[in-house]
């Protein structure tokens, strides 16, 4: 694959043969507490996908020029933990000032996701994989659909559960377990498709 | 080493002296919505507030108390205001509190809604004088084998002015049933001309959060923090005969409102029916017979449905609403005042309409 195509072949490989979600399992607490009803779920979705795509270009660029330079590399979780929060911190405030719908849908559940793991794991495999800045954005871009689309699907099966029979001792978080386990599964038809790496 | 450790510590602390920075600005710019004014009732009151912040918060620092139950957590559903003008959208976390038409009246639920512009609200005129009132206990006597009677001292501020029948709300704090702060309601038992005492009757209900505090955990001399005066359960002031009717810790409003009337020498013809199960369960006697002394046209009736052979009760027997039925006729120029369980109410409106008492001249406080 040529070099100028990788960063499109990375954005569909960590929607649907490396999704975040699926095949790591990050981002579990609120993809199990949240994924109840579909309305909450998508703006949850978004507000990953938002994130997703605008802090890991933003952590590439404080790891190539602040942490590389200095060979500090090893300061990067706390680095990354610090801009992701000051970032969503900062986004909350504009969005609550100048755009009320945007607020009432992404806002109030941009303080649930700064220390959720799939953003910073998005970061971390950033690194690990040694993107570039283009591809970075792709790749958190592309992470975040990935996430978005499995919470949604997630949401949709639980509205449809809710009047199912199901043991009692596999309610609530049991039961969405084993349907995130079977999801997983459908999306390992996918791989092949593209590598990641 | 120490040159890694410098320069470690020195980029952690650029990127964060600049985030902060950052933040501090966004703090002074955009999250700044500068001094907002709220006009409460058309005007009758201007606050002057800072912007950004939930109005029940504003109205609290400005000494305006809206009733609510888990102190703005928005669990509760009851800090409830209108926002006539700068309301703006719902938030999601309000919605499932607000019905259709509490929408199209723009109910706002106040521990969640900020105010971010000038806003004029509506609240009901007496929450004006609802304060919240650090107490001290003064004393804790057992009335009955399950009901304790708890006199606070007020401390700051000093002075109270309900009406006879209203009650506060209680701050139960942090411990082992309860791991937040939750309030609960009771009525003060004590005379309204006792501005710095608040008496409250309070029964043991199993697993109870405030009354098996109350009745396991609370001490002489220890500090609660009450809000209050709230209800619309009080005296009317018209010339009407009046029907008490009470069960259990119901006693307390009606006690409140005898002790006014005696003070205020109103000489309206007034029964009080005052249900119970055995002799174990009744308490105050002596003062209700004292009243009796004292103000002519006041009858006490204590009732108990299941007389043990020891009571030696010679006094009324049977379900209360049954006593009602019996001893009261022709009651179309009475007002009827009644305060206990839902079941007793329900039962006594019923009776209370048998017997011609007026729909609109009975007023009641339900335990909930």
């Amino acid at each position: 694959m040529t070099d100028s195509l990788l960063p499109f072949a990375v954005f569909f490989a960590s929607i649907f043969t490396g999704n975040i979600l699926l095949t790591n399992y990050l981002g579990m607490c609120s993809f199990l507490s949240v994924s109840k009803e579909l309305k909450t779920s998508t703006g949850l979705g978004m507000a990953v996908i938002f994130v997703m795509a605008t802090t890991t270009p933003l952590n590439w660029i404080v790891y190539q020029y602040l942490l590389i330079p200095f060979g500090l590399e090893y300061l990067r979780f706390i680095v990354f933990i610090i801009v992701i929060a000051a970032f969503v911190q900062l986004t909350e405030m504009t969005l609550e000032r100048y755009s009320e719908p945007l607020y009432q849908s992404l806002g109030i559940f941009l303080p649930l996701i700064t220390v959720n793991c799939a953003i910073l794991g998005v970061s971390l495999f950033m690194v690990i994989r040694e993107y570039t800045l283009l591809t970075s954005f792709f790749f958190g871009l592309g992470s975040g659909i990935g996430w978005f689309i499995a919470i949604i699907a997630m949401a949709g099966i639980r509205q449809k559960l809710k009047n199912a029979k199901i043991p009692p001792g596999l309610e609530g978080p049991g039961i969405t377990l084993v349907i995130a386990g079977f999801m997983a599964m459908a999306f390992m038809g996918f791989s092949g498709m593209i590598a990641i790496s | 080493m120490v040159v890694t450790l410098l320069i470690s510590i020195g980029i952690i602390s650029l990127i964060s002296v600049f985030l902060a920075i950052l933040l501090v600005i966004a703090d002074a710019t955009i999250g700044n919505y500068g001094v907002v004014k709220i006009s409460i009732n058309d005007g009758s009151k201007e606050l002057e507030v800072q912007g950004g912040q939930p109005l029940l918060k504003a109205l609290n620092q400005e000494g305006v108390f809206i009733p609510s139950a888990c102190g703005g957590r928005g669990s509760c559903g009851l800090c409830k205001v209108r926002v006539v003008t700068g309301g703006g959208e719902y938030l999601p976390t309000e919605l499932p509190w607000i019905s259709d038409k509490e929408r199209q009246n723009n109910v706002r639920l106040s521990c969640q809604f900020k105010v971010k512009q000038d806003v004029a609200i509506v609240i009901p005129e007496e929450l004006f004088l609802v304060k919240q009132f650090t107490t001290v206990v003064e004393s804790i006597r057992d009335l009955t084998h399950d009901i304790k009677e708890v006199r606070l001292r007020l401390k700051d501020p000093k002075e109270i002015t309900p009406k006879a029948g209203q009650y506060i709300q209680f701050e139960v704090p942090e411990y082992e049933l309860t791991d937040e702060r939750v309030y609960r309601a009771y009525s003060m038992a004590s005379s309204p001309d006792d501005k710095n005492h608040v008496e409250l009757e309070i029964r043991l209900v199993p697993n109870g959060i405030c009354t098996t505090y109350v009745h396991k955990h609370l001490k002489e001399g220890d500090e609660i923090i009450i809000n209050g005066p709230y209800g619309d359960f009080f005296l009317r002031d018209t010339d009407k005969n009046i029907i008490f009717i009470a069960g259990g810790s119901g006693m307390a409003p009606i006690k409140s409102m005898l002790l006014d009337m005696e003070r205020k020498g109103i000489t309206r013809k007034a029964s009080y029916f005052f249900g119970a199960r055995s002799k174990r369960d009744l308490f105050l006697l002596e003062e209700m017979h004292a009243l009796e002394e004292k103000m002519p046209n006041f009858t006490f009736i204590p009732a108990l449905s299941e007389p043990q052979e020891e009571d030696n009760w010679d006094g009324e027997v049977g379900l209360i609403t049954d006593v009602v039925r019996r001893m009261v006729s022709e009651a179309s120029n009475s007002e009827a005042y009644l305060c206990g369980s839902p079941g007793m109410i329900d039962a006594c409106i019923k009776v209370l309409d048998e017997v011609g008492v007026l729909p609109e001249n009975i007023f009641y406080d339900k335990f909930s």
